[in-house]
């Protein structure tokens, strides 16, 4: 990249009117420098920023940040200091304006990468040795500590304490404890994401070598091909699907369809259930499946405002409404697993046939060997982290807001939201305090109002564009992540840089995103801004969405080619439908916003673009 | 017993002296089980009989005398090979040979029910190199013939092509003697094409081997060849079948055949029709599968001609024409990691040269 070509310097930036002090929401140093520190201030300037828009689609609410806290730490870390990923140091994160800008770090020294290469192969060779192991490991750990996020208790603070407090001696009060289990809590909340990249990086790093192999060997080749030799069958960000298949068959097995007539109704269903033996054997099999299928999240799950099935049972249902009438109409549901099966094996081999020579055979087979080891984790952390564990997080601050509100700190639960975590601390000190003494929070006199002017500034920050990227363009990227995530390329760049010259709003009939799953197809859109809009998709339409996830499987049957806003080529709506062999297109950024239920839309899932052909 | 017409699927690769290449590469094709219109050859032993018939060799010879130290002579050229032409054209078809074409144009109208049936008579040329891309079209090649006169006199332009100005030259530069020189001709059912064009079964840029890319224009392959426009352009790969790249471009003319003037006429395509794709989805994937099949069957990349028929249905539609090696494209060495040092070392190499921004 030539030194011409930049991207606007972080301070060139200006506050959007009505947003001045969104930097207090927000830890101190996540603030790009404003010149008075000339050595940060140029290392901001030198790097390239690029925003994470796959993650998130919009400005952060203070608290929600804990998550990007999170992994700045542990994606770093196991980059930097514990595999010592030779080249790869970690990723740098600031906020801007309510949004995250991320850059990734190198190690520039030779000498420092040949030391780093044999530390790196001794400690990540173990770990590609002893894979499968290793993640049974983790999966119990993982269940490990969701349990203990559930069996989380916030006490409320009573007017006195109980007797027991005195006869047995315990030594503490209901203070200390709601202090306690808030800090449980946010070290849970760290810990899952210390535990979610133990084996990312690694796993990204081999599956990517396979990916640049095959790039070199048949040059071309679509990253989607390459993830259809590899992605596992038995992904678990299926099950949950699966289970609503289950339990569609079951019902009509039970003969209880006709309970799935007409609209929804979510107490009705399950109090008709109770009342016959056939609808009581169903509410078991719905009861096991609940735990932990339905921890899944409609969004990504990195935003408290994405509801898990668990929260609304009413999307679940909806869900096995939709199955039980496609098998009445005598439709098979079940996922054709033979076929992708034949498929995967079929596709691999014939690649593996158009190479030269036995030794090049070899190296494919080695590498596709160790990516199909590797790649169930990469799919399947998803579902322990950001659905399970975030669903059961957000469940639990919400039963701590409740408290916080009883206090009059802030006016609602779903206000908790505007305070950042070590705020919320802080009011948590406040509130023991006040009760200890017999005293009112002084937070109840400041936050409110304080809250209230957050609010208005997240609004401002929200109708801002953010740029695509700041600073400086490097010339090599080598951190696994930027290149598999967020699919930095040259293509990329030059694309932003287009985007920034001809400036944000206009009106196009084009949208771009990354190619997610190929093919192309022409068809009539149908926008649906959350799961619960799914019911109105209608056989062969196309399915604009901000982002899916799994609880949109039922969707999937349906459609002829799925756009989303965010999402990188790992995304849920490429990863079904590539299963599916439908056409893609995410990470647009605002394909939602452009284009209109009953547009005719071309997808064209190979180069990532969207055409608007017709409105009416 | 001599035989002066053959039907295609009496051919193959081993018929190359009797029938040419271009028909023993049709019967190989029809024999594998490939879509091929149904014809016959007529045989190289059929021009042989009709250059004794006519006592022609020497004649011919005597006529090529004067042009061996005078390659370079163009004038003379032209006229030489117009007499020559002449010549071939005018002489009678042995009683034989006559009967055998015209029993089997007979047997392919019954074949196919149409009276008065159109075919297509093309010359092809038994000496291999004469027969590969650079000699291309260099040979005569007729459309809508009809009727037994007219393909018997077609081929004997056929015959006579062997003497065209271009032709003539090379054999001498490369040593072939005229009387060497042998030709079959290939007399086959047209097609009634929507639409039809080529097929790489290759990436001809890059020499990409995962995909096929197909060129098709409206009406007769003959639009596409003679660049009246620009063809739709696709890549779809021959692995997973997914259509990689969708180019349609806006074709204003096609070459159609005009049952009124019984010929081929330039046509202006409806407007309607212009941007829209020539091939749907379904026929995209059938014929880059047989491309496939056909690339396999030879072992080396294939150019092929292909059409798609106006009255019948898919798939029974799609028809291959024609099959050469792809010649062009010539291997290039990839830089691959070798297995060696094991896959931890290849991850290693890879993540330290890491993505290079340009």
């Amino acid at each position: 990249m030539t030194e011409n070509r930049r991207f606007p310097n972080p301070s060139d930036i200006e506050t959007p009117p009505g947003a001045e002090g969104w930097e207090r929401m927000y830890p101190y140093y996540y603030k790009f420098d404003d010149g008075s520190n000339k050595e940060r201030f140029e290392y901001e300037n030198k790097a390239l920023w690029f925003y994470d828009g796959l993650h998130y689609p919009e400005p952060h609410y203070p608290f929600d940040l804990f998550w990007d806290e999170c992994w700045f730490i542990a994606l770093s870390q196991y980059n930097s200091r514990i595999f010592m990923m030779p080249p790869a140091l970690g990723i740098d994160h600031r906020i801007l304006n309510g949004y995250v800008y991320i850059t990734p770090l190198g190690v520039s020294d030779p000498e420092k990468i040949e030391k780093r290469i044999e530390i790196f192969k001794k400690r990540a060779g173990y770990y590609y040795k002893n894979w499968d192991t290793l993640v049974k490991q983790w999966e119990e750990k993982m269940e490990g500590i969701i349990d203990d996020l559930e069996n989380l208790e916030f006490p409320d603070l009573p007017e006195m304490e109980d007797e027991s407090v005195v006869f047995e001696a315990k030594g503490i009060s209901s203070g200390y404890l709601l202090l306690k289990e808030y800090q449980k809590l946010i070290d849970l909340g760290i810990l899952a994401w210390q535990y979610h990249f133990e084996f990312l990086n690694l796993g990204y790093a081999a599956y990517l070598t396979f990916v640049d192999f095959c790039m070199k060997a048949f040059p071309g080749i679509s990253m989607q091909v390459v993830a259809r030799m590899v992605s596992g069958l038995d992904v678990i960000l299926y099950r949950p699907d699966e289970e609503l298949r289950k339990l569609a068959k079951l019902a009509i097995k039970l003969d209880l369809q006709d309970l799935f007539k007409g609209t929804v109704e979510t107490d009705a269903i399950l109090a008709e259930m109770e009342k016959t033996e056939n609808g009581k054997k169903w509410l078991e099999e719905f009861e096991k499946a609940k735990h932990p299928w339905f921890y899944l999240s409609t969004g990504t799950g990195w935003y408290h405002t994405d509801k898990a099935w668990i929260d609304d049972l009413g999307i679940p249902l909806a869900s096995i409404k939709g199955y039980i009438e496609m098998l009445e109409k005598g439709e098979n549901i079940d996922r054709p697993l033979d076929q992708i099966r034949e498929d995967r094996e079929r596709i691999a081999n014939e690649y593996r046939e158009l190479l030269e020579n036995e030794e090049d055979k070899r190296t494919f087979d080695e590498l596709l060997g160790l990516a199909k080891v590797v790649f169930p984790y990469v799919e399947n952390h998803l579902f322990y982290v950001e659905h399970w564990f975030h669903t059961v997080f957000w469940q639990k601050v919400r039963e701590l807001a409740q408290i916080i509100a009883r206090f009059g700190v802030i006016e609602g639960p779903e206000d908790i939201w505007f305070l950042t975590r070590f705020e919320v601390e802080q009011v948590l000190w406040d509130i023991v305090t006040s009760w200890a003494t017999g005293t009112k929070p002084r937070g109840a006199i400041d936050w409110p109002p304080g809250i209230e002017e957050r609010k208005k500034i997240y609004q401002k920050l929200k109708e801002w564009n953010p740029p695509p990227a700041l600073g400086t363009p490097p010339d090599v990227i080598t951190e696994p992540f930027t290149i598999m995530l967020w699919g930095i390329t040259t293509e990329r760049m030059k694309e932003w840089l287009e985007t920034a010259a001809t400036g944000e709003g206009e009106v196009t009939d084009e949208v771009r995103g990354f190619p997610g799953s190929p093919g192309i197809v022409e068809g009539p859109a149908r926008v649906a801004r959350n799961v619960e809009e799914i019911d109105q998709i209608q056989e062969g339409e196309i399915l604009v969405a901000p982002t899916t996830s799994p609880s949109w499987a039922p969707a999937f049957t349906k459609i002829k080619a799925a756009v989303t806003d965010v999402g990188g080529i790992m995304c849920h709506a490429a990863i079904v439908c590539r299963e599916y062999g439908l056409p893609a297109v995410v990470g647009t950024g605002h394909a939602t916003k452009q284009i209109k239920t009953g547009d005719i839309i071309k997808v064209d899932g190979n180069n990532g673009v969207v055409k608007i052909i017709k409105r009416d | 017993m001599v035989k002066y017409v053959l039907w295609f699927d009496e051919t193959g690769k081993d018929a190359v002296n009797l029938v040419g290449g271009k028909v023993a590469s049709l019967g190989e094709l029809i024999n594998a089980g490939f879509p091929i219109p149904p014809g016959f050859a007529v045989t190289s032993e059929a021009y042989k009989e009709f250059v004794r018939y006519n006592n022609l060799s020497e004649t011919i010879g005597k006529m090529l005398a004067p042009l061996k130290d005078n390659m370079d002579d163009y004038i003379l050229l032209e006229e030489t090979s117009f007499r020559i032409r002449n010549l071939i054209e005018s002489a009678d078809m042995p009683k034989g040979v006559e009967e055998a074409i015209s029993s089997a144009y007979h047997e392919l109208e019954e074949e196919t029910g149409v009276d008065n049936l159109r075919v297509a008579v093309r010359s092809s040329a038994t000496a291999e190199d004469m027969d590969d891309a650079s000699f291309a079209g260099q040979h005569d090649s007729y459309l809508n013939v009809k009727g037994v006169n007219q393909v018997i006199n077609k081929v004997k332009r056929c015959w006579s092509s062997l003497f065209t100005p271009r032709v003539l030259p090379y054999r001498v530069k490369h040593g072939i003697k005229h009387h060497e020189a042998l030709m079959g001709v290939a007399v086959q059912k047209m097609v009634n094409p929507r639409a039809a064009g080529v097929m790489f079964t290759l990436y001809p840029t890059t020499g990409r081997k995962d995909v096929v890319v197909i060129e098709a224009v409206w009406g007769l392959g003959e639009g596409l060849v003679s660049g009246l426009c620009t063809p739709d352009n696709y890549a779809v790969n021959k692995i997973t079948f997914d259509v990689e790249e969708e180019n349609i471009s806006s074709k204003e003319m096609e070459i159609v055949y005009d049952k009124k003037q019984g010929k081929n006429i330039h046509n202006e395509v409806p407007k309607e029709r212009r941007n829209v794709s020539c091939l749907s989805r379904e026929e995209l994937i059938e014929l880059t599968k047989i491309g496939k099949k056909i690339e396999k069957y030879y072992s080396n990349p294939q150019d092929i001609e292909w059409a798609i028929d106006t009255d019948l249905k898919f798939p029974d539609n799609i028809f291959i024409l024609q099959s050469r090696p792809e010649t062009v494209w010539s291997r290039k060495k990839k830089d691959l990691p070798k297995p060696e040092g094991g896959v931890l070392d290849i991850i290693v190499s890879n993540i330290v040269t890491g993505k290079k921004l340009e």
